[in-house]
This record gives structure tokens, sequence and C-alpha cells, in this order.
């Protein structure tokens, strides 16, 4: 028994326990690796709650993903599995298609997004002018870098779409049957029958992208790595590049990563990596309670 | 009304053939400036003339991808492999054996799998330091060697649903636990461990967050996705060089989904109706 659960009872205690009471430890030090720790008490909080102006922006930036791209994503997905569950022919092919890019390494799609939305001589701009419309700077323009991320997340919305036609597929087909007897239209069984027959797998996808709004970095740090090299055209821009273009693209992963190994304030890092773990464990806490509730619902379904 | 749902059905057909082209889109932008000159990817054509074919040779000459190849391989297979061996156990442990603390210890699990890594991150950071291991791949792959929330929670939910009196026959047989789950468990969880092994490798082939971290300042150890986000500015290289490199770090994933498509979309599909 014990021996089933050695290997991770030691990885929970150094991976897990360990670096959280840790952390709690360093947001109260000053601590730059190099000297020994330096007590400051709650000077590294008093800065990030009153005086740091760059968490107000980061704060802001992570809350518009969760407000834009999470129901973005989700609607499209939704949007996409709808028409799908409907298509008499080339449902294989389609779900393949669509479920592709979602395999794309974030690296290489958001790479590929910067030179495909490349404001001078990218494709989408260059279409866009044979239709006689001068495209937006996309990674160049600080209203537009954000938007660009979300053309990128809807792009690799291939998870959800799949799990959610999963799910469309499921509903029972004498609920439509019966509905249509009633005199439902298209868009009362919709409402009436799939859309509350497929709640718990909406929430579950809300959920999840919420979750992976909070630690979203990879598409931030690329874009604006990329981007703003490509406006600059000098060789090392990495450092002077978090945020690009100015802080639109600041998400508060990507200002814990600027703190703690740009500058190497592991303290102050310490401190957001706190406040970022309360705000998550508060989210996740409200999923754990209610998760009961829409488990119960998936088998009720089934 | 027939008439009518055919033009629904038209419709429906059309759009989702309009969105597919859109999906499709990027992957051939790619495709096509990869084989582009690079006085012809800095212009607004969409079609090489010539081909440059030899792009795909002159790719290896700016950036070690084969080094970089390696060093992901590395992350991957040593990651995945202890990956499995330290969440098989655990996950069986907490499907199918009764103990004090069970539900509490699946809780932990559920609550490690949505916490984002950016919060222990800083003091594992200065405990890796200390151990000099900053600089390799080892911080990456070793945790995976005490169990992945995501994997056990993914076998755990496939293990409950292995019928009892499987085990039970095998008890009476005089199995102790660890033969049962060796023998009897495994057998039947095959579908399940091949998915947590693929997405195991999908997530290491993936991971960029950590590595950077860690690997960051030491380019001998860079995996491929490292590699390739700093390709541009390692040397000022040509839009036409960097998609054929984005293009050939695609390749591998796409290749493995057509190869195990079916496994692929049944493992999504599950992590999304038992979660």
């Amino acid at each position: 028994m014990l021996l089933l659960l050695a290997p991770w009872l030691v990885g929970f205690s150094v991976f897990f326990g360990y670096p959280i009471v840790m952390a709690v430890y360093l947001s109260l030090n000053h601590y730059d690796l190099l000297s020994p720790p330096r007590w400051v008490g709650l000077a590294n909080y008093r800065y990030l709650f009153t005086i740091d102006p760059q968490v107000g922006t980061a704060v802001k930036n992570t809350l518009w993903l969760v407000a834009i791209l999470v129901p973005a994503q989700v609607l499209f997905a939704l949007g996409i599995a709808l028409m799908l569950a409907r298509a008499r022919r080339g449902v294989g092919i389609f779900r393949t298609i669509f479920y592709l890019p979602a395999l794309a390494p974030p690296v290489a799609a958001t790479l590929g997004f910067v030179y495909i939305l490349n404001p001078a001589t990218g494709p989408v701009n260059a279409l866009l002018g044979h239709l006689g419309i001068s495209g937006p700077l996309w990674f160049q323009d600080p209203a537009w870098a954000k938007p660009s991320l979300v053309v990128l997340g809807l792009w690799g919305v291939g998870n959800t779409m799949v799990i959610f036609l999963a799910a469309v597929l499921d509903v029972p087909r004498h609920l439509y049957e019966s509905a249509e007897i009633d005199g439902a239209g298209p868009w009362q069984r919709l409402r009436w029958v799939t859309l509350p027959s497929i709640s718990p797998v909406i929430l579950f996808a809300v959920v999840l992208g919420v979750i992976q709004a909070l630690q979203y970095f990879t598409q931030a740090y690329v874009a604006a790595n990329i981007a703003s090299g490509q406006a600059s055209q000098a060789a090392d821009v990495t450092a002077a590049s978090l945020g690009y273009p100015q802080d639109s693209t600041l998400f508060y992963p990507v200002l814990l990563y600027q703190h703690g190994f740009s500058d190497y304030q592991m303290g102050y890092a310490s401190a957001l990596s706190v406040v970022l773990l309360i705000v998550s464990f508060a989210v996740t806490l409200v999923i754990v309670v209610n998760s009961r509730r829409w488990v119960h619902h998936a088998g009720a379904i089934r | 009304m027939r008439r009518k749902r055919f033009l629904v059905a038209v419709a429906n057909h059309s759009f989702l053939i309009a969105a597919a082209i859109a999906f499709l889109a990027p992957f051939l932008f790619i495709m096509l400036t990869s084989l582009m000159t690079n006085e012809q990817a800095l212009s607004s054509r969409f079609w090489p003339h010539p081909f440059a074919w030899h792009n795909f040779v002159d790719v290896f000459h700016e950036a070690p991808l084969g080094r970089w190849t390696f060093n992901t391989l590395e992350y991957s297979v040593l990651g995945t492999l202890g990956l499995l061996l330290s969440s098989v156990p655990v996950a069986y442990a907490l499907a199918r054996l009764r103990f004090r603390g069970r539900n509490l210890m699946f809780m932990i699990v559920l609550v490690a799998l949505m916490l984002p890594p950016q919060v222990s991150v800083v003091p594992l950071y200065v405990m890796w330091a200390k151990l000099h291991l900053v600089g390799t791949l080892w911080p990456v792959i070793l945790p995976n060697w005490f169990g992945d929330a995501f994997s056990i929670f993914l076998l755990r939910q496939f293990f409950l649903t292995i019928p009892e009196e499987y085990l039970d026959a095998a008890r009476v047989d005089g199995l102790g636990e660890l033969r049962v789950l060796s023998t009897v468990v495994v057998r039947l969880a095959k579908p399940a461990i091949a998915a947590v092994a693929l997405f195991s490798f999908l997530y290491t082939f993936n991971d960029f967050f950590l590595p950077l971290l860690y690997t960051g300042e030491n380019p001998h150890n860079w995996p491929l996705q490292i590699g390739l986000s700093q390709f541009r500015s390692l040397h000022q290289v040509q839009w036409n060089l960097t998609m054929a490199a984005t293009l050939l770090v695609m390749a591998p994933v796409i290749v493995i989904f057509f190869l195990a498509q079916k496994a692929f979309v049944e493992g999504v599909t599950l992590t999304g109706v038992k979660g």
C-alpha cells in the first residue's frame, strides 16, 4: 500500500508542499539568489498592491483573457461542434481538420501567426489589401495584440470542439423527437434540449479555460519576442520585449517571469506567486465543491 | 419543407467548408513561405517562385536542430517513462484500494491539477539552483518520476471502470496487490496507459515555460521549442527559414496524430466527458 503511494507522497512533499510553504517565506524577504534572504516583512506585498504600476496592467490583461478569450473559444468550439453534428457527410474529415491546429506546438503556432499577421507583407493583410481594406497592425499595435492572440486561440480550439461534438452526439434521439412532436423548432430544440444536456461539458470547458487563462504565458512571450524583434531588427531583444507592444501582452505570469527570472527578484516574485496561488485556489475550490453536482449530471445523461 | 431542409443542409455544409479552409490556411501559408526565397518571403506574393527546396537543408546549417531534437527526446522519453512508472500505482491505489485519507488525497490531486506551475516555480528554481542543476533538463524531467496529477487523475477514472470480479479472481489466486496491478490491471488498462503516454509525450514535446526557465541561459540544452522561439533572434534569420523550422517542429506531432488518431480522439473525449 505505502509502497504504491511512496513516490507520489515524496513528490507531493518536495514539488508541491515544500515550494508553497517556501514561497510564503520568501515573499517576506528580499532575495536575489546571490546573498542570503533578508527579512523585509510585508514590504513586497505593500509594493505589489499599492505601488507597482505593472501589477494593475497585468491583472487587467489577464482578466481580459478571462472575459474575452475564454467565452470566444467556448462559443466558437460549440458553434463548430453543432454544425458538425448536423452534417450528413464528411464528419470525420472535418473533425480532423478542425482538430489538427490544436496539436501544433504553441511556439510553432505563435511563430506562424506572427508571420501570417505580419502587417506589411503578411498574407492576411495582403488579402485584405486586395479587397481594398487596410488591415490592422496586429501584433505591432497595443490595441490589436490581444485580439491577435484571440485569433490564434480560436485556431487551436480543436480539443474543446471534439469534447463538445462527443457530448452533442450523446444527447438521446428520443428527446429531440418528443420536442419535435411538441412543435419545437430548431432554435427551441437547441435551447431546451441540446444546451441543457451538454451543460456539464460546457461548464467543464469554461473552468478549464479560466485555469489556462490564469497561466497564459507561452503565446504571449513568443509573440512579443518575435514581433518586437521584427520591429527593431536588433539581435538581442528578449529582455526588453516582455509585454510588447506597450505592455499590452503583459499578463500576470509574464510579469512574474520578468521579476523572478529576468530581474532575479525572488522575494517579490514569490509575493506575486502567493497572490496567484490564493486566486487560483479560490477558483479551484469553487470548482471542486461544485464538481460533484456536474459530474452527477454527466452521469445522468448517459 | 423538404426543400427548406435541403437548403439548410447546403448552408451548413458551405459554412463548414469555409471554416475548414480557414483552419487549413495557416498551415498552407507556413508551408508556402518555407519554400520561398528570402526576398520573396518579404514581399506580399503568395506562391513561391521558384520553389526554394534547399531551405530545408539550409535550416539545419543555421540552427542545431539535431541537438535540439536530441534534448527534446531526452526530456520526452525519460519524463514519460518516469511518469508512467510512478503514476500508475498511485492511480490504482486511489481507485481500488480502501484506506484512510483516500478522498483527501484525491482532492489534493485535483487541486494540484488546477494550480498554475507559476505558483511553485520560484522556490523550486532556488532549490534546483542550489543543486547546481539549473541549465540542465533535470529540473523538468525529475518531477515526472514522482507522479503527475493529470495522469493520476485520468488513470484513476479508467481504473474505476474495471470490474471488481477480475481483481478478486486474481486475489483469490493468491496474488498480492502489487502483482494484481502489474498483471491484471495493467493489461486491462492498456488503452488508457497508451493515452496517458501519448499525452505525456505531447506535453513534454510542446512544453515551454519550465524548460525556458531552466535551460534558457544554456543553449546547449535547449529543447526544440526553446530553440525555435529564439530562432529569429539567434542569427537574424529570414522568415522563409523560420517557417521551414516551424514546419519541421509541427511535423512530428501531426505524423503521430495520423498514426494514433483513434487513441487521440478517444483520449481527448475521455478527459472531457469524465471530467
